[in-house]
This record gives C-alpha cells, sequence and structure tokens, in this order.
C-alpha cells in the first residue's frame, strides 16, 4: 500500500476456466458468493471490487491505460494454465511500464524453494516433505488485512457509480440454473470462512486431539471442519490457518503431522509441490512418476458411477452427497476413487478426476491430480493388493446405514442387514421395502469379490511392466553406441489401412 | 449404420480394424469394391475379440451382430486369436456359446473367455456351454493357450480338449471352474506333455497331478498357480500334498513358479506348509494366521514374493526374521494391516539385504520402541536396502 493513491481490486472471470473445466453450478455459486462477500467486505474500506470479464492478457492493457496503472500485484500460482497466464501478464505489463509484485500465500511454503532445497527433486514422500520443510523453518506468518487506517491516503475511483460492466456476475449470467444447485450447506466468502475457523478453533480440545483416519466418513454431518473449499478459493488464507492452530497448540499435549490439522496443510503443501515440480502431473502419459496402466475405455462405467446408480448403495449414497452438497469425507473419496479404479471399475483415474473437478466445491488442481494418482496406485502409493471393500468399509463406521438412507431414501426400508447389500435381500423384503432390486434400483455393475481379484493381476502386470522397463532403461543407458542399430522398417500394409486417427487428449 | 473402430491390441501394438461392413465416410473416395476386397483380407481377421453384452442393462459396447454373421460366415478359418468379453447377463454368455458352436473349419490356436462383471459363464446350462465348447476343441486341433476361468467346463469336455489338442496345448487357466474334478485335470496333464503354464483351484490339486506333470515325457512347467478360495468358514477341510509330490515337481522343473493364492478364514489354514514346500510366490488375499506365517518361513525355502493384506495385532517380529533366514529367494514383500516393531523390521531388512527389490509395508504398522522410532526408520531400511527408501501411507487430505 505504500504511495497508493489509487487502488483497484480486481477479480478476473477467464473465460478460460468454464472452457476447459468442469464446474458445477454448486462451485459457481460458491464462488459468486465469495465474490459478493469480498466486494462487502471492500466496501467497509471505501473501496470497491471490480470484476473484470475475459482473458487477462486481453483486458489488461485496457485496464492499464484506462486506471493509468503502475504497478499490479497479485499471488503465485503453481498450475500449469496459470504459470503460462501469468508469464504473459508479466510480460505485457513491461510493455505498458506497469511494475508487477507476486507474492507466495496460496502455499505455506515457496513451492519453487521446496524443490530446490530437495536437490531440485519433488519430495515424493510425505516424510520427505517434513525433512525439507525443517530445514526451511516455520511458514511466514499473514500478512494483515487492510484496514481504513492503512488505505486511508488511498482511494478507488469509480466505487459509487457501481458500472454495471464491473458487477459481481449472478448464476445466470455464468450459463447457470440457481434452480439446478443443492442445499446451500457451505456459503462462500471471507466472512463465512473467519467465522467457521473461529468456530472450530473454539474447540481447542477437539484440535488438540484431532486426528483425521480417525474421522469418519459416512456421519450425517461432516465430521471435519470443510474448511477445504474456503482454502482452495483462498477466502481463508492457508498461513492464517496455520499459525491460528499453532497458537491453540502451544504448551499444550497435541497430536502431530501426519494426522493432525497441521498435518492437513502439510498434505496439500504436499500434493501442490508435486504438482509444481511434476511435468504432466494431471495425465498418466508422459508424468514420469505414474505407473501406466491399461484402463478399460467405459465411458458407461464412468456415467454409473458419477450418476451414483452402481448398485452399491454406500458407493451411490457418496456420490450422490457429493453432487448435491459438493462435499465428501476423504475416506469417503478413498473408497469411491478405489472403486472405479483399481478396486472394481478399472476405469482410469483421469475420468474420476474429472468427475471431482466438475463436483468438489473443493477442487484444486493439484490436491485432484496428486490424490487420485494416490489412490489409484499409480503413484506415491504400492499397495494395490489392499481395495476398499464397497460393502465392508462404510459398515464399520455406520452399521445401521443410515447415511445410505439419507442419500438414497428409496432404500430407507431396508434393515441394517440388507442396507449395503440390498440384491442379497429376499424378493419379498425386497416387495416390503417398497424397492425391487434391478427396477427401482440398480443390480450391482460388477460382482466386487470376482473382479477385484482379477483386477489386482492386472495392477501386477502394469507394476511388473515397469519394472521391466525401468530396468531396460537402465541397461540401455549402460550399454554404450555399439550394437546393432535396428532401422525403422516401413509402414505395413495393414497399418496403413488401419491408421488410427490421434486420439484426443483429456 | 455409424462405423465403429476397434481397439485390438497384439503384442503391444494396437491396431484399429474397421469394423463397418459400410465404406466409412472418410473413405468416400475410395472405391468400394476395393474397399470390400480390402475389409476381408484375411490377415485383418486372425485376431478377434468378441464383446456381448445386452444393451438394455450393460455398460459395455458389443459386437454388432451383422458383423458377427460375417465373420463366422467369411472368416472363421482365419481366426486363430480369439476371445469372448460378456457382461453380466446370463444372455450375453449364452450368445458366446453361440458363436462358438459356429466356429468350425478353423484352427483357432488361443482362445479367451472373459466374464467382465460377474462369472456369467456359470449360469448357462452345463451342456450348452460344454458343447459349444467342444466344438472348438474339436475343430480347432491346435489350441495353444485356453482361458476359460468361471466357466462350467467338465471333465468330459478336458477329455475332448486333449483327444484333439495334447501336441499344442501349452496354456490352461481354469480357476474357478467346479464342476472339473481333480481325475478331470489329472487326464490334462498325463496327456498334454506340452504343457507349460496351469492355473487351477486346490480342491483339484492332487499327487497324481503334480506327478503327471513331472513324468519325463512332460516339458518343463514354468508356471503353476493355485487358487485356494473358501466362502464359509470351516465348510472345507483342505487335503494336504505329499512332499513327495512337490519334491518330483521341483526336480523334473527346477525353474517353475509356484504361485498361491489364499482367499482363507484365519482358522483355514491349518493344511497348509506343514512340510516343505517349494512355493515361490504367496499372496493372502484375506487375513493370515501368525502360524502360517511361521510355518511359511520354515517351510519355503523357493520363496520369492510374499504379499499379506492382513494379520492382527501381535507383531510378527519372529516370523519375519525367520522368513529372512530361510527364504533366502525372497525378493519382494508387502505387508498390509499387521503389527511389526521397528526394531524386528529393521533386523528383517538387513538380514535381506539389497535382494529385496520390493518392499512396502504401510506406515501404521510400524510399532515404535525403544531401539527405533518412524522417523529413523526410514533411513535404517534404506541404508540397509542400498536405495532410497519410505514406508506406504494413506493422504488425509
Amino acid at each position: 500500500m505504500k504511495d497508493c493513491s489509487e487502488l483497484y481490486p480486481i477479480f478476473i472471470l477467464d473465460p478460460w476456466f468454464p472452457k476447459n473445466m468442469q464446474v458445477s453450478v454448486n462451485r459457481w455459486r460458491f464462488l459468486v458468493e465469495s465474490l459478493k462477500d469480498l466486494d462487502e467486505s471492500l466496501k467497509k474500506l471505501n473501496s470497491r471490487l471490480f470484476v473484470v470479464r475475459g482473458h487477462p492478457a486481453e483486458v489488461f492493457p485496457g485496464l492499464f491505460k484506462a486506471w493509468k496503472v503502475t504497478r499490479l500485484t497479485f499471488e503465485v500460482d503453481t498450475e500449469p494454465y496459470s504459470k503460462q497466464r501469468d508469464a504473459e501478464v508479466v510480460r505485457l505489463a513491461a510493455a505498458h511500464g506497469v511494475q508487477v509484485i507476486q507474492k507466495v500465500s496460496h502455499t505455506l511454503y515457496d513451492t519453487d524453494r521446496v524443490i530446490a532445497e530437495n536437490n531440485g527433486k519433488v519430495p515424493l514422500t510425505y516424510r520427505q516433505l517434513q525433512a525439507v520443510l525443517a530445514g526451511l523453518g516455520p511458514p511466514k506468518q499473514p500478512v494483515l488485512a487492510p484496514t481504513l487506517e492503512t488505505l486511508k491516503d488511498c482511494c478507488t475511483p469509480g466505487r459509487d457509480n457501481r458500472d454495471p460492466k464491473y458487477e459481481i456476475p449472478t448464476l445466470e449470467e455464468l450459463g447457470q440454473d440457481p434452480k439446478e444447485a443443492g442445499p446451500c450447506l457451505y456459503p462462500g466468502g471471507e466472512s463465512e470462512a473467519l467465522s467457521r475457523l473461529a468456530f472450530h478453533m473454539k474447540r481447542m480440545t477437539w484440535v488438540c486431539n484431532f486426528k483425521k483416519p480417525d474421522t469418519e466418513p459416512n456421519t450425517l454431518s461432516p465430521s471435519t471442519t470443510v474448511l477445504s473449499p474456503y482454502v482452495k478459493f483462498g477466502c481463508l488464507s492457508v498461513r492464517t490457518f496455520w499459525w491460528k492452530l499453532a497458537e491453540i497448540y502451544r504448551g499444550k499435549k497435541h497430536s502431530s503431522p501426519p494426522v493432525s490439522l497441521h498435518g492437513q496443510l502439510l498434505w496439500r503443501e504436499f500434493f501442490y509441490t508435486a504438482g509444481a515440480g511434476i511435468p504432466n502431473f494431471n495425465r498418466m502419459e508422459g508424468n514420469p512418476i505414474c505407473v501406466q496402466v491399461d484402463w478399460d475405455d467405459n465411458p458407461e462405467y464412468v456415467k454409473a458411477w458419477k450418476e451414483g446408480r452402481t448398485g452399491y448403495p454406500f458407493i451411490d449414497a457418496i456420490m450422490t452427497q457429493l453432487r448435491t452438497e459438493g462435499w465428501i469425507h476423504h475416506l469417503a473419496r478413498h473408497a469411491v476413487a478405489c472403486f472405479l479404479t483399481r478396486g472394481d471399475l478399472w476405469v482410469s483415474w483421469e475420468e474420476g478426476q474429472k468427475v471431482f473437478e466438475e463436483l468438489l466445491l473443493d477442487a484444486d488442481w493439484s490436491l485432484n491430480a496428486g490424490n487420485w494418482q494416490w489412490l489409484s496406485a499409480s503413484a506415491f502409493f504400492h499397495q494395490f493388493f489392499r481395495v476398499y471393500s464397497p460393502v465392508a468399509f462404510g459398515k464399520k463406521t455406520d452399521k445401521s446405514g443410515a447415511y445410505i438412507k439419507k442419500y438414497l431414501p428409496i432404500l430407507r426400508k431396508f434393515p441394517a442387514e440388507y442396507i449395503y447389500e440390498p440384491w442379497k435381500a429376499p424378493r419379498s423384503m425386497q416387495e416390503q421395502a417398497g424397492c425391487i432390486i434391478g427396477r427401482d434400483y440398480p443390480k450391482p455393475i460388477v460382482e466386487h469379490e470376482a473382479l477385484s481379484k482379477r483386477n489386482i493381476m492386472r495392477m501386477k502386470a502394469a507394476y511388473a511392466q515397469r519394472s521391466h522397463s525401468k530396468a531396460a532403461q537402465v541397461e540401455k543407458e549402460s550399454t554404450k553406441k555399439g550394437g546393432k542399430r535396428k532401422l525403422p522398417a516401413g509402414p505395413s500394409v495393414v497399418e496403413l489401412l488401419t491408421k488410427k486417427p490421434k486420439a484426443k487428449s483429456s | 449404420m455409424g462405423w465403429m473402430f476397434r481397439h485390438q491390441k497384439s503384442a503391444g501394438v494396437r491396431q484399429e480394424l474397421p469394423h463397418s461392413l459400410e465404406r466409412p465416410a472418410v473413405l468416400e473416395n475410395f472405391p468400394k469394391a476395393l474397399w470390400n476386397e480390402v475389409f476381408h483380407i484375411p490377415d485383418l481377421w486372425r485376431k478377434f475379440e468378441f464383446e456381448l453384452t445386452q444393451p438394455a442393462t450393460s455398460y459395455l459396447k458389443s459386437t454388432h451382430p451383422d458383423l458377427i454373421q460375417q465373420i463366422i460366415k467369411r472368416h472363421a478359418n482365419h481366426l486363430q486369436y480369439v476371445s469372448f468379453k460378456v457382461d453380466s447377463s446370463t444372455e450375453s454368455a449364452e450368445a458366446a456359446c453361440d458363436i462358438l458352436s459356429q466356429l468350425v473349419n478353423c484352427s483357432i490356436k488361443t482362445l479367451g473367455l472373459i466374464s467382465t462383471a460377474k462369472p456369467s459363464f456359470m449360469n448357462v446350462c452345463k451342456t450348452h456351454f460344454a458343447s459349444a465348447l467342444t466344438v472348438v476343441f474339436i475343430n480347432s486341433k491346435s489350441l495353444s493357450s485356453i482361458k476359460i476361468d468361471d466357466t462350467p467346463v467338465d471333465d468330459p469336455s478336458l477329455k475332448v480338449l486333449v483327444a484333439n489338442n495334447s501336441d499344442t496345448l501349452k496354456l490352461l487357466k481354469m480357476s474357478s471352474c467346479p464342476h472339473v474334478s481333480p481325475a478331470g485335470i489329472l487326464c490334462v496333464a498325463d496327456q498334454c506333455h506340452g504343457l507349460r503354464e496351469l492355473a487351477l483351484n486346490y480342491y483339484i490339486l492332487s499327487d497324481e497331478l503334480l506327478l503327471a506333470l513331472s513324468s519325463e515325457k512332460h516339458v518343463n512347467l514354468e508356471h503353476l498357480r493355485i487358487d485356494v478360495v473358501s466362502e464359509n468358514p470351516g465348510q472345507v477341510e483342505f487335503h494336504t500334498i505329499k512332499k513327495q509330490s512337490w519334491d518330483a515337481l521341483v526336480k523334473h522343473s527346477p525353474k517353475v513358479n509356484i504361485v498361491m493364492y489364499f482367499f482363507l478364514y484365519e482358522e483355514e489354514f491349518d493344511a497348509f506348509f506343514r512340510e516343505e514346500t517349494p512355493v515361490t510366490h504367496l499372496y493372502f488375499g484375506r487375513a493370515v494366521s501368525k502360524a502360517m506365517l511361521g510355518r511359511i518361513g520354515m517351510n519355503c525355502p523357493r520363496l520369492i514374493e510374499l504379499v499379506v493384506c492382513a494379520n492382527g495385532l501381535q507383531p510378527l517380529d519372529d516370523e519375519l526374521i525367520c522368513i529372512a533366514e530361510r527364504c533366502k529367494n525372497l525378493t519382494a514383500m508387502g505387508l498390509g494391516e499387521c503389527e511389526v516393531t521397528c526394531r524386528g523390521f529393521i533386523e528383517f531388512v538387513k538380514m535381506c539385504g539389497g535382494r529385496l527389490t520390493q518392499l512396502s509395508i504401510m506406515e501404521e504398522v510400524l510399532i515404535p520402541d525403544n531401539d527405533y522410532n518412524l522417523d529413523q526408520i526410514h533411513s535404517e531400511v534404506s541404508k540397509h536396502l542400498g536405495r532410497m527408501w519410505f514406508p506406504d501411507m494413506m493422504p488425509t487430505w
């Protein structure tokens, strides 16, 4: 704010995002709410939010001239599109004589620095990351929010006339039908984020004893903080969250990473660092850490899974909660991810990634890609022989199936004995429950017992292929220039006739 | 009729075969007569995967019925590598059988029946299935690889297989085929001396079978996979195989991989590994008892790979150290839900050293003790393995 006479807080509504990503109406709503909230907060500081529509590279030149901008500041963003976009903006700004200040604030640490400290390599395990961070000291403190005092020499021209072209968009303008949105359980915005944070931080014993794996995936209301959407959108600063927790921990006995609340923020840091440093992180092909697996091409399976029609109530209930409310517990995410990929349907994790990207309020490029690879045993994790059972896993924490009944009311009348496997209920019971399996609720899409065994073989083969090619690579690198060089044969007649068009990338 | 491109994998190379009977739009200028000639080149029809589904209930694509007819009419004798992929409905499995019944005049080398969702072939009437399968067995006469897991294949069908293909059969996978008896599979081993790979369930494994596979006329067996499955605890009593039978097998085929997949409940392991057993790859899909793991250490000197999904709440230190001591060929280990002290685990790794090329253990399995805590585990183990190593964990974000 130093030497600042005019301030223009802007948010750019970049058309790249709706074109290249799936975004559910729930997440659009969250964004709109967040923008409204930010605008309100800025109004209290005698300022306002300008929502600018268009590609950053196209809108900035006009703004630089119209507003006589001399300085531009925005936070460092590690995603591939963002890096490219921001580099272009920096070039444009230079051409217009605008000074650019970029700060790291979306992550606890500077991801580039973390990688550099690890000999230029991305830490591939949580423990490795912890070791590197230990050498860097604690994260920076969050910068304090501006106040009327700090902004006293500054004004925002045009804040009163509310030019409509900079107004917060409505859902309709964004092509969304508000009637399609689910219940608004998690309203967007910084005010909401801070009040939720304050609420949870009051429960000091809970915070200190917090162990994420012990929280339950199928409670009727969330067993964790659900601060993830707010952190994703920047409504809550991850550093604010970190230091608030540190304050509560001080002088008390408390759980530690990876299971503590601090540990959760470090998980986020882990995936952000991986996403920043590993090429093609959100794909299997061209991704150096990802096992290459012969996933099946099965769009109908993906649809059934996405729409909660697999015939496995635990899976379908989770996907229903995801679609209507935009948030599910991490263990619920594990269960459905394993089911889609290596457990049952043998569909590529990239398909699951797309669905989560669309439906989650906290959809985050790095976290989504990283977790999908982890859960499909494609990277970071190798115990492919341990599969979540779509029948047994949920029973551990919800024997009566109350969670299932909440999200799949058609199954409400099934007794606990059959609620996880309704196809096993005798016909008379199904009739009594008013739900015939195969007619009112689908039959199971696959037989888990049989398929999971076969899938373990397939995964084993993929892993064997990986060690084989790794060994071959090592051999290739160690053999010298000697040896016959095979000339590439010309295409055979069959190949010429059956040339496949280049597969489109996802 | 739209045109569909079907993917086929042949030795790692993806080939796309045009599978419409009409010339595709992009080849509009390609003369139709030439198109038909090209479309029916025998070489394009060596390998085919029939995909059979019921559109009303299925999620999979289906091979067009007209195309199926064309293949049967014009290309049955070109087919060499055939597979059938069926969905969860009995009708699809029956359709597969209908096609099989029509594959006369063919010289099929490999045949695979794949159930994608559940064992649908098991719902087909046994006689219908058997008669369809025997058409191929009788007519092909040079079958070398057959995959018929989860089907109602029976002893008489296997007799027909043997009568016509004993010289060429190299691979037979028939896990979970409940209508085959020990005598049925014995007949195969007795006559098919070129058999190199066999997959079956434990209940049809017999001493006589192992001896037949070790007879002088028999080639070296390369791969024997045995599934040991129990649906309900206590219902099945497992017979034992004599040590001499195993010895004979290994003497005849010193490099054979013997792979055993166990899906049993803890109380059911008593019959196994009471004597030296030459198993090389062991996989426990459910829980396995501590006592069983102890016996494995004592009696499985050829063990190369061990995977344990779950054990219990008592540390497995002693069992692991015994395994390290006596299973000198062990190169891969995976431990799921069990308990091991850090000290015990490090001792195990020290004894195995760099020969452990694959080691996977969940971090939560390791119990810190007076000698080591979790932070030291990674550096100690990495030191002994000669490479960077970390335990596995699940992310909690």
